[in-house]
């Protein structure tokens, strides 16, 4: 660009020859080149501002389009984004360890009336109580006449009732679809899987929620979409809970019993194969809990988990496993079974008498109630706790059901030297016969405590050793002893190699004392005794065995049949095959002449 | 050569915006597919279950005992049983065929007179 000269020679020649001040012009220009500069300067400011506000309005404008258009625009989901697999049922589906279907979900739908779309109410009223004969169509016609706008009739229907409805032809009745809760097997371990029921209602949907079993315990894993519908696997074989709960009945049935429990557990994991309780119920149809009268008498009410007996006799091995553990007796010690035996003014009795000592082992195997006592005293009251506390006997069973925390085990008020006596021998202490089964798997497993538990999972929690492998085996080999010449000489299944100890204990009245004629008779097993792979616990509540002159109560004659039977069905289900066994070796006679 | 410039930009940008076009149209489509892909999916699971369902109940372990107990006469079908169980020793071994001393016959042996010769 051309520079214009401060001092144009023209100018200042013209200017010096009329006589004026040269630096006049100097000045002057001097004075346009600044406003020039600064002329410059103002556009190219105001340009940039202009810019700038271009792209705040341009920013500002955008942001708030968008928001405006999201707030106006009924909202979508993303089409494009998104996995294929998002499509999952409502509720995960409840499987068994071989994966077949326990609980699932069925589309259905539930029928809702609006009187004032109704045509005919008094006709449709008549016309649905002849569908649903528990309806009763003069409440109806009272509620689809009076002031109501909206009323649920039928929670769940089936596709032939609603096309019934269909054909009543009223606009005023209406549909609205229902995820519905199915358990195809009927009442086949109804006592694990619980049930479920309807939380929130709406027209379009409602919750289904758990009410009892794994349905509650898991009931926020089985709702959570983030499994994206993988289905809950338990421990249960179905095939072998079937084959438990059907043996059961019968012989529940035969004896005379008013319920009955069984638990079949491995004893090397704690995984429960299967467990039943009797009577039971359909979790299609949960009935209502009894208002009134003893809950315990409910078919809601778990036997197995959530009642605790006194187990009576069962109790003996954990006495003598814990004296042999520590020393203090060998299989072949003598213990003393004088009658009568007086511990202060409190009378110990045993079934017979045995005569005036016998070696441990008999002591087990012919279930000595005065022999295990003694063998208690020697434990004394601390050392008797803390065995048993790490059995496990003294929490409730950490199992994955609901009802399983409610189910303490009843420990004596003040544990007196007598307590530590009769709890020897399985009275004074009551607990759920899982706990017994869980202390069972301890000795059939060589000694380490298991966690019992009903999901299916690939490590299971390392357990404590609370007695020696060496103690356990002699401990087994009593309980053998018990079925093959013993008080369980019933529960022998050739080839399974039964091993296991009875109880039988008299009901505690609810005043205070106990019935005569009331018994609870608990067989608690193991199978193969040589490496025991399960642990089968039966109970029956107030069993009568009648086959003979006099009527039987003891858990010989009654828990232990049912076992065998349960453990000749269920263990080639469970492909153990039956051993070979040993023929028994030669008896030496001793002789003196 | 500046308008032919202009032109051939020009050009262009009609060709991408048709392209674009087609491709809105396209993606649209395709949408609408995975759209309806999606409901058969769902509706296709729902039948799954419905199936599934239906399949563990008429298999379900009451059912097929009473089954089992009304074709006793034809099926013979009972609880297995401890007895069930075999062993491989049981299982006949197969036998070798019946030797035949024909077939071994040789017309003209050489190494039986080699056989005694280091051996007088």
């Amino acid at each position: 660009m051309m520079r214009a000269p401060l001092r144009p020679l023209a100018r200042i020649l013209e200017a010096r020859a009329k006589g004026e001040n040269p630096d006049a012009i100097e000045r002057e220009n001097r004075r346009l080149r600044h406003e020039a500069t600064r002329d410059r300067a103002r556009a190219r400011a105001e340009g940039r501002l202009a810019v700038l506000a271009l792209v705040v309005t341009l920013a500002f404008g955008a942001v708030g389009a968008r928001m405006g258009s999201l707030a106006a625009v009924d909202p979508a989901e993303p089409q494009t984004a998104g996995g294929a697999s998002s499509i999952v049922a409502q509720r995960a589906d409840i499987v068994d360890r071989e994966g077949r279907l326990l609980a699932t979900n069925l589309l259905t739908h539930a029928l809702y009336a609006q009187p004032a779309l109704m045509v005919d109410p008094e006709r449709s009223a008549a016309e649905l109580a002849e569908i649903f004969p528990d309806l009763d169509p003069v409440r109806l016609a009272i509620d689809f006449t009076g002031k109501r706008k909206f009323l649920w009739i039928k929670k769940k229907i089936s596709p032939e009732q609603m096309q019934k409805v269909h054909e009543i032809g009223d606009p005023g009745l209406l549909f609205g679809p229902r995820e519905m809760r199915l358990y195809p097997n009927g009442a086949i371990a109804a006592h694990i899987l619980g049930g479920a029921g309807f939380g929130r209602e709406g027209v379009d949907s409602a919750e289904v929620i758990g009410t009892a079993g794994v349905e509650k315990t898991f009931d926020a894993w089985l709702r959570d979409p983030a499994n994206g519908g993988a289905p809950l696997q338990l421990t249960i074989d179905l095939s072998v809970q079937s084959a438990v709960e059907d043996v059961l009945s019968g012989g529940m049935h035969l004896m005379n019993a008013k319920g009955a429990a069984a638990i079949l557990m491995d004893a090397r994991t704690g995984d429960i194969v299967a467990l039943a309780s009797l009577p039971d119920f359909d979790p299609n149809t949960r009935p209502q809990p009894l208002v009134k009268g003893d809950a315990g008498d409910s078919p809601l009410f778990n036997r197995a988990v959530q009642g605790v007996y006194e187990l009576g006799s069962t109790f003996k091995i954990f006495a003598v496993a814990q004296a042999l553990d520590l020393g203090l007796v060998s299989p072949s010690s003598m213990v003393d079974t004088k009658e009568p035996y007086y511990f202060g003014k409190f009378k110990i009795t045993d079934f017979h008498y045995y005569g005036p000592e016998l070696s441990v082992r008999d002591v087990i195997v012919k279930s000595s109630n005065i022999g295990t006592a003694h063998i208690a005293l020697m434990l004394g009251k601390t050392r008797q706790q803390a065995f048993l506390k790490s059995l496990g006997f003294f929490e409730p069973t950490p199992v994955e059901l609901v009802e399983a925390p409610g189910a303490k085990p009843l420990l004596p008020k003040k544990w007196a030297d007598i307590s530590t006596l009769t709890i020897s021998y399985g009275h004074g202490l009551s607990a759920s016969p899982l706990h017994l089964a869980t202390a069972y798997a301890a000795i059939a497993n060589g000694g380490v405590t298991v966690t019992p538990t009903l999901i299916r999972q690939a490590s299971h929690p390392e357990g404590r050793r609370v007695m020696s492998e060496k103690t356990a085996r002699i401990a087994r080999e009593m309980l053998r002893g018990v079925v093959t010449e013993g008080t369980a000489t019933m529960g022998d299944v050739p080839g399974y190699e039964v091993a296991g100890k009875t109880g039988t204990a008299d009901k505690p009245k609810p005043g205070g004392g106990y019935y005569d004629d009331k018994v609870i008779t608990t067989f608690a097993a193991m199978f193969p005794a040589s490496d025991p792979r399960y642990v089968l616990v039966v109970s029956l509540d107030e069993p009568v065995e009648t086959s003979g002159t006099e009527p039987r109560r003891t858990a010989g004659w009654t828990a232990v049949p049912v076992a065998a039977e349960i453990i000749r069905r269920a263990a080639p289900l469970l492909g153990l095959r039956p051993l070979v066994e040993p023929p028994a070796a030669d008896k030496v006679t001793l002789v003196s002449n | 050569m500046r308008a032919l410039l202009f032109v051939a930009a020009a050009l262009s940008v009609l060709a991408l915006a048709f392209w674009a076009y087609r491709e809105n149209y396209r993606t649209q489509g395709e949408l609408a597919a995975v759209r309806d892909l999606r409901t058969e999916i769902g509706s296709l699971r729902e039948s799954l279950a419905v199936l599934r369902a239906e399949w563990a109940y008429l298999n379900r372990p009451d059912r097929l005992r009473e089954l089992a107990d009304i074709n006793f006469p034809r099926l013979e079908l009972l609880p297995l049983d401890p007895t069930q169980f075999g062993d491989p020793g049981e299982i006949p071994y197969p036998t070798p065929p019946a030797f035949d001393p024909d077939a071994l016959a040789l017309s003209d042996p050489v190494d039986t007179s080699a056989g005694t010769e280091g051996n007088p």
